[in-house]
C-alpha cells in the first residue's frame, strides 16, 4: 500500500485531454504524429516573435503605422504567421499604459508571445486587473504614475491584442536585434515596462 | 452578414441579460454603458457556434470603451482609465446622449 503515496492520479481536464485524444486518434480524424507536431509548434513559439515585430516598429516609423493600423498585415510583412486572429496592436505612450487579459479564458497572443504563463491564467489577475489595474501592475513592480492613463484591453471575442511599449531612453542608436533583446514578455503584456539593460 | 448598426464614437448600452450558453459577453459589463472604439468586422455568433450552428449570418464585432469609474464604483484611479471590451451586435443597444 506504501506505493499509493506517489501515485498522483490524472485531473479531471487532464483525463478528458487523454481520452478525447485517443478517441480522435483511435477514429482515424487524427494521428499522434499530428498531434505531436502541433504541440512541437506550439512550444517553438516564443515571445522572441513579439519583440522582432516591437523592434522594427521602433526603428521604422513607417512600419509603426502601419503595425497598429493592421497588426495581422504587419506581421506577415515581417515573414511572422499569424493564423486565422486579428492582432489589434496598442502602444504605450507617455499619456497611456496598456495592459491585457482575457476575463473569460486565456486568450492570449500566442502566435507572437507563445504559451501564456500561468499567471495569465489565474483567476486572480483575470477578475483583478479589469478593476484594480494599478494595484495589479505595482504588484509586478510596474508603477504607473496617477497621470498616466491605465487602459486595460478584455480579449473577449476574436481579436488578440499585443502591446507596443515605449522605447526606453538610452537606446539610441541600437539595432534592431539589440533591441528586441530588451523587449520582455511581460512588456507585451503590459504588466512591465521595456528597459535598457 | 448582420447589417453594422453602430459606428466609431456611438455610445451603447450593453444589455442586462443572463441566458445560458457560451456567452462571451462579461458579467462584469452588462448593463454598462460605453463608446465604440471601433469596428472589429463580422464574426460567425459564438453562442451558436458552441451548439454546433454555423454562426451565420456573422455578427459585427465592436470594441467598447468603458470608463472604468462607471464600471467600478469604488475604482481608485482616474476617469481617464478605461476598459475596452469586444462585445457583438446583438448585446448591444444605443445609448442616449
Amino acid at each position: 500500500m506504501s506505493e499509493l503515496g506517489k501515485y498522483t492520479p490524472l485531473t479531471y481536464f487532464q483525463l478528458m485531454e487523454v481520452s478525447l485524444r485517443e478517441l480522435l486518434v483511435e477514429k482515424g480524424v487524427v494521428s499522434d504524429t499530428d498531434v505531436d507536431a502541433v504541440a512541437a509548434d506550439m512550444k517553438s513559439r516564443g515571445p522572441e516573435r513579439g519583440a522582432k515585430v516591437v523592434a522594427r516598429a521602433w526603428t521604422d516609423p513607417a512600419f509603426k503605422r502601419r503595425l497598429l493600423a493592421d497588426g495581422t498585415a504587419a506581421c506577415v510583412e515581417l515573414g511572422l504567421d499569424v493564423p486565422a486572429l486579428r492582432l489589434v496592436v496598442v502602444e504605450n505612450t507617455p499619456e497611456v499604459h496598456n495592459v491585457i487579459v482575457c476575463t473569460l479564458c486565456s486568450c492570449y497572443p500566442r502566435m507572437l508571445l507563445g504559451l501564456p504563463p500561468d499567471w495569465y491564467k489565474s483567476s486572480n489577475y483575470r477578475k483583478r486587473v479589469v478593476r484594480e489595474p494599478r494595484a495589479v501592475l505595482a504588484e509586478f513592480g510596474t508603477r504607473i504614475p496617477d497621470e498616466v492613463a491605465i487602459r486595460v484591453h478584455d480579449s473577449t471575442a476574436d481579436m488578440r491584442y499585443m502591446v507596443l511599449p515605449m522605447r526606453p531612453a538610452g537606446t539610441e542608436g541600437w539595432n534592431e536585434e539589440r533591441l528586441a533583446g530588451i523587449v520582455s514578455r511581460d512588456a507585451m503584456v503590459g504588466v512591465a515596462l521595456a528597459q535598457a539593460t | 452578414m448582420v447589417e453594422v448598426k453602430f459606428r466609431p464614437g456611438d455610445r451603447v448600452k450593453v444589455m442586462k441579460a443572463y441566458p445560458l450558453g457560451h456567452i462571451r459577453t462579461p458579467y462584469y459589463i452588462r448593463g454598462c454603458t460605453g463608446v465604440v472604439e471601433r469596428v472589429c468586422g463580422a464574426f460567425p455568433n459564438p453562442e451558436e457556434l458552441a451548439q454546433m450552428r454555423s454562426g451565420l449570418p456573422a455578427q459585427p464585432l465592436y470594441r467598447v470603451r468603458f470608463v472604468q469609474s462607471d464600471v467600478w464604483p469604488d475604482y481608485r484611479g482616474g476617469r481617464d482609465d478605461t476598459l475596452d471590451v469586444e462585445i457583438f451586435q446583438h448585446w448591444l443597444d444605443k445609448a442616449a446622449g
